[in-house]
């Protein structure tokens, strides 16, 4: 027998609910200071209002929780094709690094002769993927994708004012791109203008040459693009933005196809950041914490965002603040224990094997296209870079949407894909399988999409009410925007 | 098909205008209410505020979608339609009937610009 | 090409090709422009055994000293209990994506709601979102949301007595945003409310901001403040550590309009400076201009209580350029661990933490004041578990002596003046120890 479907107990209590006054999950040493510093804090600077938090034992707590993670779908649970998340296995020895002591317990402003270890990691990942990325330098405070597109966008108008060319207020962004692009430049004080793609999704270059003028500050790509294409006109495109004094910005999401095979610094570009959370296999962790390192080419080095790990000619490593640096976006030094991660990854590989990450994720991807393109409507022919997007089922007649296709594949234990994006198609359907599925696995995929197809064709009514397995069914996600309850005490009195 | 009122004037972003003497009424239209499926929230300017014609004076949002609400008149905010606030869901009921705010304009020629019900129909059919 | 990350036998490898009809792999690449290519070594290291990696991490480790530490500064040293580490690492969490198909992450969904719930009941707000980066990302867009809720008005006053590190952020953002940000000078070691009144007076302000507890430790009187600024129509944003509001005022007990800050302080391992967890709650009138994911409750079609992203609409994946903020992430698995904590610490834990913290710090306060070599630093002012000291010894002599004998002094935060953080894992016995080291130094 093989029914794979996803076994999760329902369970539905909150931590709250599990309240009795008086029981405790905690034990602290006794006060034995002698002293009362409470009393020494006037009145009407204390708390007045009743602090309503849960009282429980520690059993209580694993249990709950431990149930709560029943109710959760990982990559350790199963295939994550999720297109553009790059949801590779986590490997365990990445934690088990990261969670030693010996880094944890160090405090962020610990002088730096007493935090030399940390610091050389830091230094050695920064050089590493300066390498990697063909670029000069890396800073790796950035939080996340989106925190690395901001702090690189401020990379480039910090350039560009450093050269007096306060006109440079405008930033190309293609309209395949993904939302955060455009929304990171406005944060970052930039106007946007979209330019076009062409039916396979590349950039108009036709379209693009009028937009370069000397209000443009740059331009943001990703390569391979949205649809998982490489934009072959790379170079060209990089001449006619450097000639019109423009700065060509890589968004890192799509960098998986390209290790061992293509550096973003090679192909022109000055400024990128890289997702550690996807490349470089850290957890995304139900959403975070991720790391967004950005890399510049040479003479964009001193812009970087303070503070900055510098190595001293005698082999010491220590914490510097630039008097040219942009300025700062995170407290310290960012997501540090997600770099250990990345760093233990990319040493696990070395040379020999990182190499073959870019290449076999595309061989996964590329499996994966030819194998559905008989049931699955595929809008571009071609080789595919890491991922590639199906315009919904080739058979539109069933009236089974890409939104059903992906609830029924959680019957069948899997993840779904990335749906309804890119806004290309109306039907969007993207599948990156990343290099650590196997064949098997990918088989197994193919056949429940093939299953799914079908199903669609003679029984449409039950691929149109999926998922029909899970813990919970279709939710009333219009209840929930319409009246929000975000809280426990707001549950309570709803 | 999409209702659509003759003798009220459009923009092609989807508002609709009524002019009555200096006050004009500003609603979306029904096409714009199916497009976005069901509303959750109506932001609203403010009684006082001054709206420009081709500007943006607030957002309708629904579960998956935010769309900005572009003026299609110059002037003062002279009245929102406060009951949107706790059921925005009425202008999918009736989105000519659930008017959004209502502007005492500075050029009532200027309403004339704006299309009409044929012309709008036209936009909506493509 | 095989790895234990990549289970490619050569006769997949031969399979996958066959299906796809190129011969090699190389042939996937055939449409990138052939100078692109990169054609030689990575500049890294040959690949690590798991052996080989541990040896290395160790090596590392070793050049880390672990100290008694007597620093804050924004990163405190808080005990961590041992169940929180042993829950956040279930795969199941930690393996996740972002909760985009509720059906089947409905335990990410729930803690985040539970999440929301606490960091609500602790600032008194009626809503918080999923997380931020860090305090001071999220107090960047608490500047940003109050500009956003002003309108027409684009002006931010920051308290000098914000944590530096904060402050540096906030000014960034502003800086490139094109919002106009006044540092008000501190007087005495707090917020100047009189300075800060006087500039509401110029009609032009969309909000301000002010620390709880400060960065001198010091927890300030805020009183009348909230309505100094509502009556110009502003808005208040209080940066509150998360942990002193167990026992201390609320944002909400201040009249702000938005609490933000950094949750490091609700146990999260020092970890050189992250992962932690920024937080930003508001109340229901700023909803839609508060970035960032929300967990809402809702019922699936069989009518059970389950939970979902909700107000997505406001995010930059459909709002692109015209969204309240870029960020489309959160610290999920920080929130978790906060989640944890703070069920474990529960209602009395968290006040008995804030109280050995108190008690410790007023202990070492008194030793220090005893040894006739430290002044307060602004007079007798109130203070939790970080405080400032005015002295005339030889801070950094004083410091490179604890630092051999394996204690962090104090943080430095001005012509001598030194700031000490204890907490709840300090003991009698240690802050005896520095005080006489301090003095032998």
């Amino acid at each position: 027998m093989h029914i794979k479907t996803i076994s999760m107990k329902y369970y539905d209590k909150l931590i709250f609910e599990l309240s009795r006054p008086g029981r405790k999950g905690y034990e602290l040493p006794a006060d034995n200071f002698g002293t009362d510093g409470m009393a020494d804090i006037p009145a009407d600077l204390k708390r007045t209002e009743p602090l309503d938090l849960p009282e429980v034992s520690e059993l209580d707590v694993v249990r709950h929780y431990t149930n709560l993670s029943n109710k959760n779908f990982g990559v350790d649970t199963g295939f994550y094709p999720l297109g553009s998340c790059t949801m590779k296995y986590n490997p365990k020895i990445n934690e088990e690094v990261a969670a030693m002591p010996e880094f944890s317990a160090v405090h962020p402003l610990q002088p730096a002769e007493a935090a030399q270890g940390a610091l050389e990691l830091y230094y050695n990942l920064q050089q590493a993927l300066s390498n990697i990325a063909g670029l000069a330098e890396f800073t790796l405070n950035p939080y996340a994708g989106a925190h690395g597109e901001l702090t690189g966008l401020m990379v480039m108008k910090h350039y560009h004012r450093s050269h007096g060319d306060e006109k440079r207020t405008k930033v190309i962004v293609p309209n395949s791109a993904h939302g955060t692009n455009p929304a990171s430049a406005m944060v970052a004080g930039f106007e946007v203008v979209e330019v076009k793609s062409k039916p396979n999704g590349s950039i108009d270059v036709e379209d693009l040459k009028p937009l370069l003028d000397d209000t443009v500050a740059g331009i943001m790509m990703t390569n391979p693009n949205t649809l998982g294409m490489f934009e072959t006109e790379i170079v060209e495109i990089a001449k006619l933005v450097h000639d019109a004094g423009g700065l060509l910005y890589y968004d890192g999401a799509n960098l998986n196809p390209l290790l061992g095979k293509v550096r973003p610094g090679d192909m022109g570009f000055d400024i990128m950041h890289i997702n550690l959370h996807k490349t470089f296999s850290t957890p995304h962790g139900g959403g975070g914490p991720g790391s967004g390192p950005v890399g510049v080419a040479e003479h964009l080095v001193e812009f970087l965002p303070n503070p900055r790990v510098r190595k001293n000619e005698d082999g010491k490593f220590y914490v510097d603040f630039g008097k040219d640096s942009l300025g700062s976006v995170s407290t310290f030094l960012g997501n540090f224990g997600v770099m250990m991660k990345a760093y233990a990854y990319i040493l696990t590989l070395g040379k020999e094997n990182l190499k073959n990450v870019g290449p076999l994720a595309t061989l996964n991807a590329n499996y994966i296209k030819e194998s559905l393109k008989d049931d699955y409507l595929l809008p571009i022919e071609g080789v595919c870079k890491h991922e590639m997007v199906f315009d919904g089922l080739k058979d539109k007649s069933t009236g089974v949407t890409t939104l059903n296709v992906a609830k029924r594949l959680l019957d069948y234990g899997f993840h779904a894909p990335t749906i309804y994006f890119p806004l290309l198609f109306h039907e969007s359907m993207m599948i990156e399988p990343t290099e650590t599925e196997s064949l098997e696995t990918l088989d197994e995929f193919i056949d429940v999409m093939h299953k799914v197809a079908k199903e669609a064709r003679e029984t449409p009514d039950e691929v149109k009410n999926a998922p029909l397995t899970t813990l919970v069914r279709k939710l009333d996600e219009t209840g929930a925007a319409k009246n929000p309850i975000l809280t426990y005490k707001a549950l309570k009195n709803a | 098909m999409s209702k659509i009122i003759e003798g009220l004037r459009y923009a092609d972003s989807h508002e609709w205008v009524k002019l009555e003497g200096d006050i004009a009424t500003v609603g979306i239209t029904d096409y714009a209410q199916h497009a976005l499926g069901n509303i959750v929230y109506v932001d609203m300017p403010e009684v006082g505020d001054e709206v420009v014609a081709g500007e943006d004076f607030g957002a309708v949002e629904s579960v998956k979608a935010a769309s900005d609400l572009i003026s299609p008149v110059s002037g003062e905010v002279v009245e929102i339609n406060e009951a949107l606030e706790d059921a925005p869901e009425l202008i999918n009921e009736d989105a000519f009937e659930n008017w959004i705010m209502k502007v005492k304009v500075s050029d009532t020629e200027a309403i004339d610009e704006l299309l009409d019900a044929a012309a709008y129909a036209k936009i909506c059919e493509e | 090409m095989s790895n234990k990350f990549m289970p490619h036998t050569e006769e997949d490898i031969r399979k996958m090709l066959d299906k796809i009809g190129v011969e090699k792999i190389d042939d996937l690449y055939s449409d990138v422009p052939a100078e692109v290519i990169f054609k030689e070594e990575y500049n890294i290291p040959s690949a690590m055994s798991e052996i080989e990696l541990r040896r290395h991490f160790n090596e590392l480790g070793k050049k880390n000293r672990q100290l008694t530490i007597f620093a804050g500064g924004g990163a405190y040293d808080h005990y961590s209990p041992a169940t929180v580490g042993h829950l956040l690492a279930r795969s199941e969490f930690y393996t996740a994506y972002t909760p985009y198909q509720p059906e089947i992450s409905q335990g990410t969904l729930q803690y985040i709601f539970e999440y929301q719930s606490m960091i609500c009941e602790l600032t008194g707000m009626e809503a918080t979102n999923a997380s931020m980066y860090d305090g001071a990302t999220a107090t960047a867009e608490a500047m940003f949301m109050m500009v956003a809720a002003a309108k027409k008005k684009n002006r931010v006053l920051i308290s000098s007595t914000v944590a530096d590190a904060v402050v540096r952020v906030v000014e960034t953002y502003a800086r490139f945003h094109g919002v106009e940000l006044t540092v008000v000078a501190e007087k005495d070691g707090v917020s100047d409310l009189e300075a800060i009144k006087k500039e509401l007076e110029k009609g032009d302000v969309a909000g301000v901001i002010v620390p709880q507890p400060n960065k001198y430790g010091i927890i300030e009187d805020l009183t009348g403040l909230a309505d100094a600024i509502h009556a110009v129509k502003g808005l208040l944003t209080i940066n509150a550590d998360p942990s002193t509001l167990a026992v201390l005022r609320t944002p909400k007990g201040w009249g702000a309009d938005i609490a933000c800050g950094d949750g490091q302080t609700l146990g999260m391992p020092l970890a050189f400076g992250g992962p932690y967890l920024g937080y930003i709650a508001c109340d229901k009138a700023q909803i839609r201009k508060m970035p960032g994911r929300v967990v809402g409750a809702t019922k699936d079609a069989d009518g059970k209580r389950a939970y979902v992203l909700t107000l997505q609409a406001r995010e930059q994946h459909i709002r692109r350029e015209k969204a309240t903020s870029n960020i489309c992430s959160n610290q999920s698995l920080m929130a978790l661990y906060a989640t944890i904590y703070v069920s474990l610490m529960g209602k009395e834990g968290l006040k008995e933490v804030n109280k050995l913290c108190c008690d410790g710090a007023h202990y070492l306060y008194n030793k220090l004041i005893g040894t006739g070599k430290f002044t307060p630093a602004f007079g007798e002012k109130p203070f939790l578990k970080e405080f400032t000291l005015k002295t005339d010894l030889d801070i950094e002599k004083v410091n490179k002596h604890l630092l051999d004998n394996g204690f962090m002094g104090p943080l430095v935060m001005g012509e001598g003046l030194v700031t000490f953080a204890v907490t709840e894992k300090r003991t009698k016995e240690e802050i005896d120890q520095l005080v006489t080291l301090m003095l032998e130094a």
